[in-house]
């Protein structure tokens, strides 16, 4: 519970802070919300000897309507997407999702950009991005790029982002389509056992915690998209998964619940 | 004036908490303080072959390194760390080193010591510390243990560290069981639970100047006990001694033990004449604050055609963790009177094994030993109902001490005599309020629509055996102090009163319960009083806070103080009145003279004539001041009913809280809003016990949950709001007819949530399930009885 020693610097704006990247190499880490960076660095499971902080560059804080999506900020809190306004009209159910990550003291800390940057399959909003068909806007000492959330995540913690890559935004396609979100957990305040993210009436369905990385159910979604119902649909949610074992769960479990929320989701966005 | 007995008065501790500026351990610091950090070992049971201390020994700020065989040679303390409840003669107890020497025995155990200028510093250098082991087989479990096929310390040749009976009629017992109409047997296994405190453990011993004095700032629930026994262990005189309790941030029973850190920063602060401290991180916590519960019990009941129990058999073995601390062995048996429970059982046997793993000591968590007696008897009271066919509430009704009606004086089959009781109202009440009938019925048709989310109704009706202790009953347990408490009344010469508690507070409010007492005793404002407590330097005499004895102890030992400070003032004033002190009488804080009430002097303006002294009947030793220690007849027994409801999600597992009812009699209550806090606090831990906590140990003796994000400590979101109400039977024990209400939630709620959760899950053939009741227990439990011929919800 006490990191190792770092050095610190505060980045003046995203182009600063791929620069501070560049130079500093492996042993730097961009520093948002810290909610997931720093509770590793107190167990020392990641000892950075340089944070550089993004979380200030408020112009990175923003939820916009643009020509059929709403494009938000790397820096804008889960808070902010649980009450924006934009997305109550645009796309309902990210703020839903934001609304139940954590604590409030999480949601006011934790961005966005930082929990898709984490890329652990156990937490909501990647799903939930991944659900809705989002991009994810990185730049890099050459640019921006954008990256199909479908691309984005390659592994435990891993992702497509380049050492020296940060995200600047996130895009999901304006949606309110049918949409349904369950989490599974054992305290309110708790990540996922299980949780299943529906859009666009059953277009997008995405799991937590069912294996390396959030996933698509893509045989859920095949099944749906040739008519089956929502049950025998559910039934294949877990279909071609590794599901983690932990102590809350084993695969046989996950796979359950996984069919069993993916049920409850689809009826739920139906209806 | 009124009375403030009995009132919600307000905190007087919370504003200047509220606002952050009481000091807790890590707000105090010494000019050149040094920071301890533990290198623990990372394996259950190793022979430590080297320590290599090199490289930290060059990390900047450190200024030495010691490993247990150099602190041994260093010869710093007379004795292991203390065990004060060796509860048999021929207890197997070996030595516990502050730092292990030659082995290490769980994960955690304190194998070397860095002492570093800065508290970060202290941890990168113990990184830098290598330990060569050779593991040893590792005791991983108390199934383990009892099985006797490692050792849990090499040199013995059993696990087994004492045998102790309590079977006072074994012939009855050998009859009642052959003549029983039904008998139920069931295993129940109590797991271990991590302390957890808002705040962490942590310490500081500052040597002085000169003279060899230690002051001693820990954050622990127990000063007084600490001072004798840090001077048993060091052999440092306890008069150089002063132990500083600061703002303490709960403690449930983890923090009243002599840990190796108290011992360790004492001698080494004395040794080195510097400021030594230390504060856990919350994973040093999982591994080396000493756990809780960690028992298996083998009940039995025997009972008639009716459900009428005539005996109950149970055997315990109980995990001691690697070494016996402070009050290990006993607190098994403070829950062996209990297995009879709020019932009317003419017959008991008990018998306990203490038995010796490779895991993290065992030691007293709030109820230490009722809680777990408690579980036992309600667990097996529904199981019962069942085999006889009639409600849980209906079995209970026939059992009940004296028919259910009050009485006093009860002798049960322990032979303990249980002060007062009233069970039947408390039983009543709580049903109405969790409205039982309108309940069945909805779970009833939940059942036969099949729906998703069943019902479980449970309840439990309890007993404990609190205001510890009588010192005659400790001594024959063999518990190595007494049970009294120590108080002192003065009046200062301004009028303002000043009261020494020995009895010491961690967040309970102590402070505002004292002063109420004194207002109502001697009819002064609460706010005219002042309490003192919490180092020894100011109250030398105590036996500080646990098993729920603050006011059944501490606090009528105030009462009596100042009742003899009242009446020494009468003898003042009816010196100034003239009068006769019979004739004298004593009302809302003022002296008068019956039959002329103009004549009145205030207690509180006595005080200044008593230290002034000029003008005290002959004789009289100037000053009001008076002291008591209380020694208690007898315990105290707070009994109640508890009641709740669990929705449990059959297609999930989820289970979740949605109803609890308590109706709980402590006594008299002094402050109604701190017993509520105090059920809340208590009825949480006990529902944690029931469906979230539990220190999950794999067979080589890891500790796999070691942080806050997979040990569930629950929260107010996991929990309804509660429906509180109280019976009022006051205790005999003690002259303000008050019991203790600090464990009577942890002690009431546990049966009540798994009496819920097995009574939602039997319809699927479920008749037990062990604690915690995780959803995937439940759904592997409906899912491997879902073909069970009992039917039911699909
Ligand atoms: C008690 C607690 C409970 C929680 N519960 C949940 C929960 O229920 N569900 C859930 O989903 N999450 C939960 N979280 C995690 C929370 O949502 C985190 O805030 C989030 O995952 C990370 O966001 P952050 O801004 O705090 O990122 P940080 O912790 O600052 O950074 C996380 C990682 O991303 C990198 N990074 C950050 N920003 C960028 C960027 N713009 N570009 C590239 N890399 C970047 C960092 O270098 C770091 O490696 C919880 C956290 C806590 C402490």
């Amino acid at each position: 519970m006490i990191p190792a020693a770092f050095d610190y610097t505060v980045a003046e704006s995203a182009e600063h802070a791929v620069q501070l990247l560049g130079e500093y190499g492996d042993e730097a880490k961009l520093l948002a919300g810290g909610h997931s960076l720093i509770p590793m660095m107190k167990y020392r499971l990641a000892t950075p000897t340089q944070l550089v902080d993004v979380g200030r560059l408020s112009d990175l804080s923003y939820i916009n309507q643009e020509n059929g999506h709403v494009a938000i900020g790397a820096m804008t809190r889960h808070r902010d997407l649980e009450t924006s306004a934009v997305l109550a009209e645009a796309c309902p159910m990210l703020a839903h999702v934001a609304s139940l990550v954590g604590g409030p003291a999480v949601r006011h800390r934790g961005t966005l950009g930082g929990t898709m940057a984490h890329a652990d399959s156990a937490s909501d909003l990647p799903a939930a991005v991944l659900a809705l068909g989002g991009t994810i806007v990185a730049q890099g000492p050459n640019g921006r790029r954008e990256i199909a959330a479908t691309d984005f995540f390659t592994s435990y913690f891993e992702s497509a982002l380049a050492a020296d890559e940060m995200i600047v935004e996130i895009k999901v396609p304006a949606n309110t389509g049918g949409w349904n979100y369950q989490k599974f957990n054992r305290r309110a305040q708790d990540w996922a056992i299980v949780g299943v993210a529906v859009a666009d009436g059953g277009n997008g369905v995405a799991l937590v915690n069912m294996g390396s990385t959030p996933l698509r159910a893509s045989e859920t979604e095949a099944a749906l998209a040739s008519g089956a119902s929502a049950a025998d649909a559910a039934a294949m949610a877990a279909n071609g998964t590794t599901p983690p074992e932990d102590l809350n769960a084993d695969g046989a479990y996950r796979t359950h619940l996984a069919q069993v929320l993916t049920r409850r989701a689809l009826e739920a966005a139906a209806g | 004036m009124t009375a403030v007995m009995g009132t919600k008065m307000l905190r007087k501790e919370d504003p200047a908490l509220l606002v952050g500026e009481n000091k807790f351990i890590d707000d105090i610091h010494a000019p050149g303080e040094l920071w301890m950090g533990m290198i623990r070992s990372t394996m259950a049971h190793a022979k430590i072959n080297s320590i290599d201390t090199s490289e930290a020994e060059a990390m900047p700020g450190v200024v030495a390194v010691y490993t247990g065989e150099q602190l041994a040679e260093m010869g710093l303390w007379l004795a292991p760390l203390p065990c004060a409840w060796p509860v048999t003669e021929d207890i197997v107890n070996p030595p516990h080193n502050p730092v292990a020497v030659g082995e290490a025995k769980h994960v955690g155990d304190i194998v070397a010591v860095v002492l570093c200028n800065d508290r970060y510093g202290a941890a990168d250098a113990a990184e830098k510390v290598v330990v060569d082991y050779d593991p040893l087989p590792a005791v991983g479990s108390l199934e383990a243990a009892v099985a006797n096929t490692a050792m849990a310390h090499s040199d013995l040749e059993t696990n087994k560290a004492f045998h102790w009976p309590l079977v006072p009629d074994p012939e009855g017992t050998e009859k009642a069981f052959a003549e029983a109409a039904h008998t139920v047997k069931a295993k129940f296994i109590q797991q271990r639970m991590i302390p957890s405190p808002m705040e962490p453990r942590g310490c500081m011993a500052i040597p002085s100047p000169a003279g060899g004095d230690i002051t001693f700032y820990s954050a622990t629930q127990v000063p007084h006990i600490l001072k004798v026994m840090i001077a048993a262990t060091t052999g440092i005189p306890e008069s150089k001694i002063r132990v500083i309790a600061p703002s303490v941030g709960g403690g449930f029973g983890g923090k009243l033990n002599v840990d190796p850190d108290a011992i360790l920063s004492v001698t080494l602060a004395n040794h080195l004449g510097v400021p030594v401290r230390w504060t856990e991180t919350r994973t040093e916590a999982a591994g080396s604050s000493h756990q809780g519960r960690g028992q298996i019990q083998h009940m039995e009941v025997a009972a008639d055609e009716n459900g009428k129990i005539s005996s109950v058999r149970v055997h315990i073995d109980a995990d001691m963790g690697a070494y016996m601390m402070l009050i290990t062995p006993g607190v098994p048996l403070l829950g062996s009177f209990l297995y009879t429970g709020v019932y009317d059982i003419p017959n008991l046997a008990f018998t306990c094994d203490g038995h010796f793993t490779n895991l993290t000591p065992t030691d007293a968590y709030r109820g230490a030993g009722r809680p777990e007696a408690s579980y036992a008897i309600e667990r097996i009271m529904d199981m019962l109902a069942a085999e006889v066919g009639i409600t849980p509430e209906e079995i209970r009704a026939r059992n009940y001490i004296n028919g259910g009606e009050a009485f006093e004086n009860h002798e049960a089959a322990s032979t303990l005599v249980f002060d007062s009781g009233h069970y039947r109202p408390a039983h009543d009440r709580a049903l109405e309020m969790v409205k039982i009938d309108e309940l069945r019925a909805e779970q009833a048709r939940r059942r036969d629509a099949g729906e998703a989310k069943q019902l479980g109704i449970g309840m439990c009706s309890y007993v404990e055996i609190c205001g510890l202790a009588p010192s005659r009953a400790l001594g024959g347990l063999n518990y190595g102090a007494g049970g009294w408490e120590h108080a002192t009344v003065r009046m200062l010469p301004t009028g303002k009163i000043e009261v020494v508690s020995g009895s010491t507070p961690h967040g309970q409010g102590h402070e505002t319960a004292w002063s109420m007492i004194i207002a109502d005793k001697m009819g002064v404002d609460p706010n005219d009083v002042e309490v003192l407590h919490s180092d020894t330097a100011k109250s030398p005499l105590g036996l500080d806070t646990y098993g729920s004895r603050s006011l059944a102890v501490g606090g009528v030992a105030i009462a009596m103080a100042a009742d003899k400070v009242i009446e020494k003032a009468k003898l003042i004033a009816a010196h100034q009145f003239e009068a006769a002190p019979e004739d004298v009488q004593f009302e809302a804080g003022a002296f008068s003279v019956a039959g002329t009430p103009s004549k009145s002097v205030h207690i509180q303006e006595l005080g200044f004539a008593a230290f002034a002294a000029h003008d005290l009947p002959d004789g009289m030793e100037p000053n009001l001041q008076e002291q008591v220690s209380f020694d208690p007849p007898n315990f105290a027994f707070p009994f109640g009913t508890h009641a709740c409801v669990v929705e449990i999600d059959t297609e999930t597992g989820g289970v979740e809280l949605i109803d609890y009812v308590a109706v709980d009699d402590c006594g008299h209550q002094v402050n109604p809003m701190i017993v509520e806090g105090q059920l809340h606090g208590g009825i949480v831990q006990g529902v944690a016990q029931a469906l979230f906590e539990e220190a999950v140990y794999d067979e080589d003796g890891n500790i796999n949950n070691p942080s806050f994000m997979d040990y569930l400590v629950p929260s107010a979101m996991e929990v309804p709001s509660m429906q509180l109400d109280y019976t009022v039977t006051p205790s005999t024990s003690n002259p303000l007819g008050v019991k203790g209400a600090g464990e009577a939630g942890t002690i009431g709620s546990a049966a009540a949530v798994m009496n819920a959760v097995c009574d939602a899950l039997s319809p699927y053939g479920v008749k037990d399930m062990d604690m915690p009741a995780t959803p995937k227990r439940i759904w592997e439990a409906i899912h491997s009885n879902a073909n069970n011929s009992n039917g039911g919800a699909a």
